[in-house]
């Protein structure tokens, strides 16, 4: 996956776990909290698709990590590098 | 329990918020009932295939974000449409009044297996790993579930609980109401019952185990309550909810008040887990009609629980005749011919349905009885068309369940 790749995948997932949100207008280095209406559940929600979606594993020490975009974008690509985004 | 009481102690219906397979609000649920329109359908369900059931169509994004619905659950779903409507109906602005002070009261038959079984399925597709096992499952199973999703929706921050009672949850939902008001627990009560019981296929299964899950190739006369034919329940999802208050709060704001409740009773059978037992039921009619300070024949309209079952028709029927034998003036009806069983709903659902007799006089029929039963053979029953009378004073509504677990609900016509 390249580097937009993994941000549409995050925004894919966002787009199915806040369905009331706008996703198009995100921005990245912002954190998503700020944006969105998100809880811990939500990002449990986004851990669970990275598991579902991509057989990602995000321990809980990494969930940090997941907090804006951009984060999000530096830390998952490494580990989506060999995946496909799904059509 | 009748208009010597203390007003602070008398309890009125002052708001109704429904959906039913054949409306989504008391006018057009009564609509449905005095023009014969069925709610039952074929619907799919997992494992089984084609089933027959009746299904709700409510708005559900009318009080619900999307995400709401993603994270909740169908019968939360129910219950906050319902809620919602019970208020609206009573012109209750929820910005205006303390809503510490509001109790939450929702009987349901069952909860939770929907979720589990969506759970189990999610999880087949992950070679049953568990770790795929959603963190959603604990809150959307937890047994006051339904009503604590209309709490976060509403921001109601007084109690909230679910009454487990199988099918005479409806009633108890009311009954529990009834009582924290009369403690003075709440000040306004949503009370009532619901249901998501057709998004599990095991309440189907065991039914058709049971040789009780009712079948017939044109949906609408699958239930046949009393009917010769009968051969089963049809399974529903619903909901109704009232508002309720005490008469003097009711009377203080000129709320528009449907009836007042003027008798209840539960008992339990103590007999066996799904036979019902007709000496039991029919006391827990007369506890309901001693409270009430009435006698059997003071009843104008009797709702029967009536589910099509072969012998749940049969008892019933026995406890009906030996509480009202010789009663000219009481008309029985049912609601499951037109709807089905919508379980945890079904009490207030069908009581509900009756409501809009005090104001027309207008009994609604019951349907599909082609030909009657001898053994349900009751001297006044209501059927094909609706009987008009002159006056209703007294609606009485009957629900039981599994494990003799009985609920019985008076309410009287209120007048200023």
């Amino acid at each position: 996956m390249t580097r937009d790749e993994v941000r549409q995948a995050v925004v894919n997932i966002l787009a199915d776990i806040a369905p009331d949100e706008d996703v198009s207008s995100i921005k990245d280095d912002v954190t998503l909290r700020e944006q969105m209406d998100l809880d811990s559940m939500d990002f449990l929600d986004i851990v669970m698709e990275l598991r579902k979606r991509f057989n990602v594993e995000v321990p809980e020490s990494d969930y940090q990590q997941l907090v804006s975009m951009a984060s999000c974008i530096q830390y998952l690509q490494p580990l989506l590098k060999d995946r496909q985004l799904a059509s | 329990m009748n208009n010597k009481m203390n007003p602070e102690q008398r309890i009125v219906i002052t708001g109704v918020g429904l959906t039913s397979p054949n409306g989504n609000n008391l006018k057009e649920f009564r609509e449905s009932l005095l023009t014969g329109k069925s709610g039952v359908q074929k619907f799919e369900t997992r494992f089984m295939g084609e089933v027959l059931a009746g299904v709700c169509d409510f708005d559900t994004l009318k009080y619900q974000k999307k995400k709401e619905l993603r994270r909740g659950t169908r019968v939360g779903s129910v219950a906050i449409y319902c809620c919602r409507e019970a208020f609206a109906d009573a012109g209750i602005d929820l910005e205006a009044i303390d809503r510490s002070r509001v109790g939450v009261y929702l009987g349901v038959t069952e909860h939770g297996n929907v979720e589990t079984e969506n759970e189990v399925h999610n999880i087949s597709k992950y070679d049953y790993d568990t770790k795929y096992w959603s963190h959603h499952h604990n809150p959307r199973t937890v047994a006051n579930n339904p009503a604590g999703e209309v709490t976060l929706n509403m921001k109601i921050t007084g109690p909230h609980y679910t009454i487990g009672a199988a099918c005479a949850a409806g009633n108890m939902g009311v009954i529990q109401g009834v009582q924290m008001l009369r403690l003075g627990e709440a000040d306004l009560a949503l009370a009532g019952g619901v249901s998501e019981s057709i998004r599990t296929f095991g309440i189907f299964a065991s039914f058709k185990s049971e040789g009780a899950l009712a079948e017939h190739e044109d949906p609408t006369k699958a239930s046949r309550p009393f009917d010769k034919q009968r051969n089963g329940i049809v399974c529903s999802e619903g909901g109704c909810v009232y508002t309720l208050e005490r008469l003097d709060d009711a009377e203080k704001r000129g709320a528009k008040i449907y009836g007042e409740i003027v008798g209840y009773a539960i008992n339990s059978d103590a007999f066996d887990f799904i036979l019902p037992e007709p000496g039991r039921q029919a006391e827990c009619m007369r506890l309901a009609l001693n409270q009430a300070g009435l006698k059997a024949g003071d009843i104008n309209i009797l709702n029967a629980h009536a589910t099509a079952t072969q012998l749940g028709d049969i008892q019933e029927c026995k406890a009906l005749r030996d509480v009202f034998g010789g009663e000219k003036a009481v008309w029985i009806n049912n609601t499951k011919s037109f709807i089905g069983h919508t379980m945890g709903a079904a009490g207030t659902l069908e009581l509900s349905g009756n409501l809009p007799a005090f104001e027309d006089g207008l009994v609604h029929p019951t349907l599909n009885l082609d030909e009657l039963d001898p053994e349900c053979h009751l001297d006044n029953i209501v059927s094909g068309a609706p009987k008009q009378l002159d006056r209703v004073d007294y609606i009485m509504n009957n629900s039981f369940g599994m494990f003799g677990i009985n609920s019985v609900l008076i309410v009287k016509r209120y007048e200023n």
